[in-house]
């Protein structure tokens, strides 16, 4: 019986190790045939190259302008989620401590609007901030508060519920305004949920294409898949290239999962079970 | 903090504009404009349904509707069945089951865009080159025809979200407790039957919140759209929010566009209401 049961347990670990190599051959097949020559590609897909080349990679780092093209990735993501941690740590806070009809009727006009896709507001958006000259990176930065804010005050709302309204008293009564409290008392003990927010968030922001493509595009402060379309459309019969730009572009995402992988997992298992 | 307290409208205020500004007026202002002749800066009158009639006779709309209705149903199937199958995987006992997690999880994190032109390279050239060293006939063309653009869609899809799905199973069945499935195995209940009387019962709300989520994903999917296929060929291939934003800013029709987008904001908010419900009525009965 124990034989037979460690013989099965062999069986599905040999099976889970072969099923993870076919899961991750899509990486390989990209990075193996971006150390290749164009001429290499043609004939030959799936083994390592016979000569390893970095022109390519040199060469699309170069046309990505990609440190700077990083730059600006990272830049609006980290403003946009400072934004939109801090808003919507507030209003939740603000919510979550008023017992009204009023208040509970705002918190699901939030919810409310998690069922609004994208695209079905997207037009008017666009005319509407073209009219208001707000077609820039400020205004890329604002739109995510506007699309971001409904989520993260769900989530900061439900943790609220288990801090006890005591603490606030008890600050008052120490002397700090409403600000102060939620500064100095609420902030630090939102950490945990924080972390989640800003995960699912940045995932999100992070990787978003078509938003930035009617909101930024060409004005100098592209984002990595902006640049990235751009990119692959000029190679788009040059795989040796456009898959060393799809490489590098993957590269920092890849170790900030290695060096977060469990906040990362845990975060996006919060977020969707909640 | 009360209503009258200024404190709890400065608290609000950030978010409520905006949200307001950049959700709710431009729903608001697109339901209006889709009853008129609007084109993207003014409009000259007023011209009720119209727009969603043309768009009962528009051919190329209806074949994105239906497109997208069968890729998030395949979708919705392959990715459950393969998300659960990945989750009981990695949470047996096997000694690589952190390591697997890793991998399987990997792929949701990057961006549509760059899976979809991974995928193309795939597609069109590695399975090619395989098929014609082969002589296998069905692993050449693929993404020339529209029932490959097709399955390539729902292979890049799955390959994304399976990850996501398998994390949302593994959080409820780390909840099946173990003494019972112990306790069935006692009494000589076989892998498939602890499967089917105890794991799978317990997960079944999994189910619900991973359906839900896998079919509003796949029905709002754009960035892999544009990068594998590009609605190709002959827009055979082309879903309903890529049609959406051809119509608006390929083709500058903005009046027409907005009106697909308001029929698209009903189905979504009928299905994601839909979950809403079930959820409710599942809740009522625990």
């Amino acid at each position: 019986m124990e034989k037979k049961k460690s013989r099965q347990r062999l069986i599905i670990e040999v099976l889970g190790i072969l099923f993870g190599l076919l899961w991750l051959s899509p990486f390989y097949l990209m990075i193996v045939n971006a150390f290749k020559t164009k001429l290499e590609i043609f004939q030959n897909t799936l083994k390592v190259p016979t000569e390893w080349t970095f022109d390519n990679f040199t060469q699309a780092f170069e046309e990505l302008a990609f440190l700077q093209t990083f730059m600006n990735s990272l830049l609006m993501s980290v403003a946009s989620i400072v934004i939109i941690l801090f808003f919507s740590a507030m209003a939740a806070y603000a919510l979550s401590r008023n017992g009204s009809k009023l208040s509970g009727a705002i918190f699901f006009l939030f919810v409310a609007a998690m069922l609004i896709p994208f695209q079905s507001v997207m037009i008017p958006l666009v005319a509407l901030f073209g009219k208001a000259d707000a077609l820039n990176f400020y205004g890329l930065i604002f739109m995510y508060l506007g699309f971001g804010c409904s989520l993260s005050i769900f989530l900061y709302h439900g943790a609220l519920k288990g801090i006890s309204k005591s603490l606030d008293e008890a600050a008052t009564i120490d002397g700090c305004n409403r600000f102060q409290v939620f500064w100095y008392i609420i902030l630090p003990m939102l950490k945990p949920i924080s972390i989640t927010v800003a995960i699912l968030n940045i995932i999100w922001i992070w990787n978003d294409y078509l938003l930035p493509s009617l909101v930024i595009s060409g004005a100098g402060t592209d984002t990595i898949p902006l640049k990235l379309f751009l990119f692959f459309g000029q190679y788009t019969k040059q795989w040796h290239l456009a898959l060393a730009g799809l490489t590098i572009s993957i590269i920092p995402v890849i170790i900030a999962y290695l060096f977060a992988q469990k906040q990362i997992i845990k975060g996006v298992s919060d977020g969707a079970v909640k | 903090m009360r209503n009258k307290d200024l404190s709890f409208w400065l608290f609000l205020a950030p978010v409520l504009f905006a949200l307001g500004t950049v959700v709710l007026i431009p729903l608001l202002y697109g339901i209006y404009y889709s009853f008129t002749d609007w084109n993207g800066v003014s409009y000259t009158q007023f011209l009720g349904l119209d727009n969603y009639v043309t768009l009962l006779k528009d051919e190329g709309f209806r074949d994105a509707l239906w497109f997208t209705v069968k890729f998030s149903v395949a979708s919705v199937i392959v990715i459950n069945i393969l998300g659960l199958a990945l989750a009981m995987l990695v949470t047996s006992k096997i000694k690589s089951r952190n390591l697997l997690r890793t991998v399987f999880f990997m792929p949701n994190l990057i961006g549509g865009l760059i899976l979809g032109f991974i995928w193309q390279f795939i597609f069109t050239k590695v399975f090619d080159s395989i098929g014609r060293a082969t002589g296998i006939e069905w692993m050449q063309g693929w993404l020339s025809d529209s029932a490959t653009g097709f399955w390539g869609m729902v292979i890049l899809m799955s390959w994304q979200m399976a990850g996501y799905i398998m994390v949302i199973y593994i959080a409820y069945l780390e909840n099946v407790p173990g003494d019972l499935l112990e306790a069935a195995e006692i009494d000589g209940a076989n892998p498939w039957q602890k499967f089917r009387n105890i794991t799978f019962p317990l997960v079944m709300p999994a189910f619900t919140v991973s359906m839900f989520l896998t079919l509003s994903g796949a029905f709002k999917i754009y960035d892999q759209n544009l990068s594998l296929t590009n609605g190709g060929p002959f827009n055979s291939t082309k879903m309903v929010a890529m049609d959406i934003v051809d119509t608006a800013f390929k083709f500058n029709m903005m009046a027409t566009a907005q009106a697909k987008a308001v029929i698209f904001f009903i189905i979504v908010a009928i299905i994601s209401l839909t979950q809403v419900y079930i959820n409710k009525k599942r809740e009522v009965e625990m």
